[in-house]
């Protein structure tokens, strides 16, 4: 599953419903009585695996799972197909984070439960994605017309890839790329705005656009993407987000990042209001809610498992 | 099999792959997996060709629903196809890439679970139809047509 494979229709019925479920946590807290969410980790993340779980508990579903290859029946050599098979017979739903690229899609091609991909290696983490849109919706009040700074590490990154894909189909966004040479955006991505004639700048520091931005998207930009100590030493300032750059930011800015963070935002800023990193965290949690939840009445609807 | 190179007899019932890029009909019958009809075919290299200089040309006598079109449109669209009944060319049929293809290349990535997954089929799907572009269902990696 990819977030593009959601008309935006449906991605704002999903939204609808993870708003509504922000306000009316209560109203949700038995939705899944008697459900379980199976979270299937091939390779660890605590993060994307605990705000799976704790979407559930607060749908009054339990959950079951492994976190880890090495515990998993992987290491005896079980293959996906058969593992989703046997997970069909305990849970209801399944999460599944896998290193492998398509893992998630081998799952859900075999299984009789929905599968939610939590992230398949370097190609897609799509509910990060949504929770990204999610954040920006929220805060915002809208997904259209705002101008989008992404930074940092634009070229491996595949959360601002995903991102920029998901964005491209609301109208009047505006994106500037703010990346070192080496990290650029990947020219197929560019292709594709040049195309749809969808206006974007890329641009080497952080300063020179703070002003214009609506949304500042912020990425780790890792020591080793560099080819040199010199030219990482020169720039990675360029790219940390400290109170000074704050200053010259729009009043109603706003402030992402997909965590965990290192160096690339300072500490002095989270106590910004603009900083909504930690908000984003929150938003995981209400679009994997209500992703559980749609998932999981369209099975009701098709009577049975399906 | 048998190689004939020249004064092929006519096929009463089968195909007739005309235009193939000189020196590719046999990863062609290799592909369209002919080793397992068992039937007669003819396999001619580097005939003159006023179109292309030279071709080559495979003959298959075999009931005209065996042979997987395609995956012929997938290895080259241009071939001509003429099908033949009772050793007359009845119909020609065009060559449209098909929107999938199964377990005709495979997924070079090294990172995509057709690399592991035991008994997976390799599936493309046909991404971009203008410039002929096949994706790996699963990964997403495109795949040279060429290169295969």
């Amino acid at each position: 599953m990819s977030p593009l494979d959601f008309t935006v229709e449906e991605l704002d019925e999903l939204f609808d419903l993870a708003e509504d479920i922000e306000r009316n946590m209560g109203k949700y807290a038995t939705s899944c009585l008697g459900k379980k969410l199976a979270t299937c980790f091939y390779e660890p993340s605590t993060r994307t695996r605990l705000s799976f779980e704790t979407a559930m508990l607060n749908l009054g579903g339990s959950v079951l799972g492994f976190s880890d290859a090495a515990a998993s029946s992987a290491v005896k050599g079980e293959s996906v197909s058969d593992t989703i098979r046997v997970i069909s017979c305990f849970a209801d739903i399944c999460a599944m984070r896998h290193p492998k690229e398509g893992a998630p899609m081998v799952a859900a091609d075999r299984s009789s439960i929905p599968v939610i991909n939590a992230g398949d290696g370097g190609h897609q983490h799509p509910t990060q994605t949504l929770t990204d849109l999610l954040t920006i919706r929220s805060l915002k009040g809208r997904l259209s017309n705002f101008t989008i700074g992404l930074c940092g590490d634009l070229k491996f990154g595949r959360t601002v890839h995903s991102l920029i894909h998901a964005l491209e189909r609301y109208e009047g966004i505006n994106f500037i790329f703010i990346s070192p040479e080496e990290l650029r955006v990947p020219d197929y991505i560019i292709d594709v705005l040049k195309e749809r004639s969808i206006p974007y700048e890329e641009v080497i520091r952080l300063d020179d656009v703070m002003p214009q931005l609506d949304c500042l998207y912020m990425t780790r930009v890792q020591k080793e993407r560099f080819f040199n100590e010199e030219d990482y030493v020169r720039l990675k300032d360029f790219y940390i987000l400290n109170k000074e750059k704050m200053e010259q930011a729009k009043p109603e800015m706003m402030v992402l990042h997909p965590l965990p963070r290192v160096n690339e935002i300072s500490v002095d800023v989270d106590d910004d209001p603009r900083a909504a990193y930690f908000k984003q965290v929150q938003y995981g949690v209400y679009v994997r809610m209500a992703l559980i939840l749609t998932l999981l009445d369209s099975v009701k609807e098709k009577g049975g498992k399906g | 099999m048998g190689i004939i190179m020249l004064n092929v007899g006519k096929i009463k019932e089968g195909f007739v792959l005309d235009h193939i890029k000189a020196g590719e009909s046999l990863s062609l019958y290799e592909k369209l997996s002919l080793e397992e009809l068992d039937c007669t075919v003819a396999i001619i290299k580097n005939a003159r060709s006023n179109k292309l200089g030279k071709k080559d040309i495979l003959k298959v006598e075999c009931d005209i629903t065996e042979l997987n079109l395609d995956v012929l449109a997938f290895i080259d669209h241009n071939i001509t196809v003429n099908v033949i009944k009772d050793e007359r060319i009845v119909d020609k049929k065009a060559l449209i890439l098909p929107k999938k293809i199964k377990n005709v290349i495979k997924c070079r990535n090294p990172r995509c679970i057709t690399s592991i997954e035991q008994g997976l089929p390799h599936v493309f799907i046909l991404a971009d139809e203008e410039k002929e572009i096949y994706r790996c269902k699963y990964c997403e990696e495109k795949c040279d047509r060429f290169d295969q």
